[in-house]
């Protein structure tokens, strides 16, 4: 089962490292990780993504709390919570396209950030599954290059 | 001493913050990037530096020193090769949970990153290996860091802290502060034991009628055997123990159990096999315990206290966890626990038949010299109080079956990551912790090699360590594992003709050595070993080459199907 664990750890170098090193030397799953600021400059918030059953996912929480580095763990999974991803996205544009791919950056409410003669660049931002769906859609029209930034988590406000 | 508020340069800062951290000795060696710091130790008396031969005989006498005291080891080491002979020795610390402080040199910070001179991401490579490691940027952090360092490797679960001190930072000056108190907002262990838990665990015990204790080296660490002691035996329940808790409970009491697991005592195994409750304490259900996980204490209910959340349900899934410190586990438990006791007269029948049954024997009467002979005539010689440190191999289970441990910190051996080479320097840097009580080393043939060069820091400093090689010309433990289940094919195991004259070996490092091949001048030497107090003396015990480790589990085996004697019983010894 999917989860997605948000942490709060020291923002210091090698906190990121320590982290991955700790899910690739015991053998977790690590779908997706991504790591910014707070509103406090000394703490940054991951965002983790893994597929483990419960009993793993108990071992990773708790592997996580050990690291030094680390100041709470929170499983967001059974929380109510939003979940946000970014993709990037270069495609070929033709004139015979063209139209098309406008119809569907609208669709998924996509933004068109670059346009050159044969190349079109969007952004696009929701759940993974929407991005999921969205490169899906996409694939047909030639993508060129896409980037995901992985999932960023928090909690929903009372 | 210097106070807080004077300029002092990074060594100078380095050396008063160990002071303050009631450091007595430093295992260690210099190099390039440590010269400032060499420096400064040229005139520093009341902290004492022992030069070692190899970076890696430094962790391991900082491991030994600080299993026989409960005090942090301290080691000191120049930047890159330095560093990484050190990798060996803060993996085995890690794995077995002991305190250690680990000081690196590095190159200067504006070097870092450029494959400088002698340069290693030592931080980098220790990392899955640490409790917690540091890299020190600013000759301002330096005093914080090693306070941080020092609580950490000795506080919640202990464990091995690096840290890493660039060239510069030694040479740098800043106004000294040193903290009193350290704040590590990510380290809150739980020392406290949950007291519905532990009243549960009570119910559960009142009413067991086969309650079997499981002791590990948690409760060494937390000094808890005084709590051990006096619950077990005010409950009437026998006590067996892992490698690492041999000693916690006294071996010669009759509720001791002796060890359990791969070599353990039979009369454990079908124990754990057959107790109803279990009550594991200090102890992670390695595998070498364990065997098939799937038949480990299948009717038992678990209880399963530990300081370190993430031993709990990690390799099996228990009925009880009860996180927090053991002694603090073992107090409560005591007072939740009624003191009419169930009666236990059937259970405890039940394990001396099975005592009976398979004891733990070997062959006295055909002359031959035995390691279990030398060990037991150890034992005895020394009435169960010595301070004993083996190596890795046939010669450490036999130690584990035949030395009666009386007392905590009494073993220390490489059980985690099994490091051969580790026995000699442990034992230099017991002795260092130690001196109410003789140091005694079993090493192999095989391990000993690994560190033989510790033997010079043992003469230079006239540690009075036993140094009594179990040489059985082979490479024991694998041999035994080649009989048993890879055709007897003695592939690379077999030393005879490439062992050196240990003898000689021990006497050019102006080592006393005297040669053991009978029973009888096996018995001579050790007395006269354990009387001569003015250095390190060596014993070369020529004992028996095939003989075998009994009784044993096979890998991935049933704990309670234990193999009692050799398969073949032609086999040529
Ligand atoms: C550094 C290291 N290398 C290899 C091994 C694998 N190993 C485990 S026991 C053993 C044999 C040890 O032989 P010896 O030191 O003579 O002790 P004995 O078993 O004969 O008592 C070996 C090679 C190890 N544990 N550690
Ligand atoms: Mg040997």
């Amino acid at each position: 089962m999917k989860h997605i664990i948000s942490v709060l750890v020291e923002n210091k170098f090698g906190t990121l490292n320590r982290v991955a090193t700790m899910f690739s030397a015991r053998g977790f799953n690590l779908a997706s990780i991504s790591i910014g600021e707070t509103e406090d400059p000394e703490i940054s918030r991951m965002t983790i993504v893994t597929f483990a059953d419960d009993q793993i996912i108990s071992q990773v929480i708790k592997q996580l709390n050990r690291l030094i580095d680390t100041i709470k763990v929170t499983d967001l999974t059974k929380q109510p919570h939003v979940e946000r991803e970014l993709l990037l996205m270069t495609m070929k544009l033709t004139k015979t396209q063209q139209h098309e791919i406008f119809e569907l950056i609208n669709v998924f409410k996509g933004k068109v950030v670059d346009i050159k003669q044969k190349s079109i660049t969007i952004e696009v931002i929701g759940s993974p599954d929407k991005i999921n769906t969205t490169i899906d859609i996409f694939k047909p029209y030639g993508i060129k290059e896409l980037a995901r930034s992985g999932a960023v988590a928090i909690h929903r406000g009372e | 001493m210097h106070s807080s508020g004077q300029t002092l340069n990074g060594s100078e800062i380095f050396f008063e913050c160990l002071r303050r951290e009631n450091v007595e000795y430093i295992f260690g060696y210099p190099g390039g990037s440590l010269l400032k710091v060499y420096e400064t130790l040229y005139d520093i008396k009341d902290i004492k530096h022992i030069l070692v031969r190899h970076e890696q005989g430094a962790t391991h006498m900082a491991e030994g020193y600080a299993r026989a005291t409960g005090k942090p080891g301290v080691v000191l080491v120049t930047s890159g090769p330095g560093a990484t002979n050190t990798v060996t020795g803060i993996a085995n610390a890690y794995m077995d949970s002991s305190p250690m402080v680990v000081f690196t040199g590095q190159v200067p910070s504006s070097l870092i990153g450029n494959d400088a001179f002698q340069e290693a991401d030592i931080v980098g490579i220790t990392r899955p290996i640490t409790k917690h490691n540091f890299l020190v940027k600013d000759v301002k952090e330096l005093a914080l860091t090693i306070r941080k360092a020092f609580f950490l490797a000795s506080n919640g679960r202990p464990g091995p802290v690096l840290i890493d001190m660039p060239k510069d930072i030694l040479n740098a000056s800043c106004t000294f502060h040193w903290p009193e108190t350290v704040e590590i907002r990510g380290f809150k262990p739980t020392i406290t034991c949950h007291i519905n838990q532990v009243e549960k665990a009570a119910h559960k015990i009142a009413k067991a009628k086969r309650p079997l204790l499981y002791i590990g080296g948690g409760v060494i660490s937390a000094e808890a055997s005084e709590e051990l002691r006096t619950f077990a035996i005010q409950q009437n329940i026998p006590v067996t123990m892992t490698l690492q808790g041999l000693g916690a409970f006294p071996g010669n009491h009759p509720l001791s159990m002796g060890m359990l697991g791969m070599h353990g005592t039979y009369w454990s195994n079908q124990a754990v096999n057959a107790c109803d409750v279990l009550i594991a304490v200090g102890a992670r259900f390695d595998d070498r315990v364990t065997g098939k996980i799937e038949t480990f204490a299948p009717n038992a209910f678990i209880i399963h206290n530990d300081i370190d959340p993430t031993n709990v349900d990690k390799n099996i899934k228990v009925d009880l966890p009860i996180v927090g410190d053991a002694k603090d586990f073992l107090a409560k438990l005591l007072e939740e626990t009624p003191e009419t006791v169930e009666n236990r007269d059937s259970w405890l029948a039940d394990i001396q038949s099975w005592r009976e049954l398979c004891p733990l024997t070997y062959n006295k009467e055909d002359g031959a010299l035995r390691t279990e002979y030398v060990i037991d005539e150890v034992s005895k010689q020394t009435e169960g109080n010595a301070v004993v440190v083996t190596d890795v191999g046939q010669h450490q289970m036999w130690t584990s079956q035949y030395y009666t441990f009386r007392n905590p910190r009494s073993i220390i051996t490489s059980g985690g990551l099994g490091t051969m080479g580790f026995g000699l320097p442990a034992a230099i840097g017991a002795a260092f912790g130690i001196s109410d009580r003789p140091v005694i080393l079993f090493s192999g043939d095989g391990g000993i090699m690994m560190n033989i060069q510790e033997i010079v820091t043992a003469v230079h400093y006239k540690t009075p360590i036993k140094i009594f090689l179990i040489n059985n010309s082979f490479l024991g433990m694998v041999r035994q594992w080649q009989e048993l289940f890879h055709k007897e094919k003695y592939s690379f195991t077999d030393l005879g003709e490439s062992n050196p004259d240990f003898v000689k070996v021990a006497e050019a490092f102006r080592c006393k050595a005297i040669l053991a091949d009978t029973p009888e001048s096996a018995k001579a030497a050790i007395k006269e070993a354990l009387a001569y107090n003015e250095g390190p003396v060596f014993v070369d015990f020529r004992v028996m080459k095939k003989d075998m480790v009994f009784p044993m589990v096979p890998a991935g085996g049933s704990i309670s199907d234990m193999l009692l004697a050799r398969l073949n019983p032609k086999t040529m010894v």
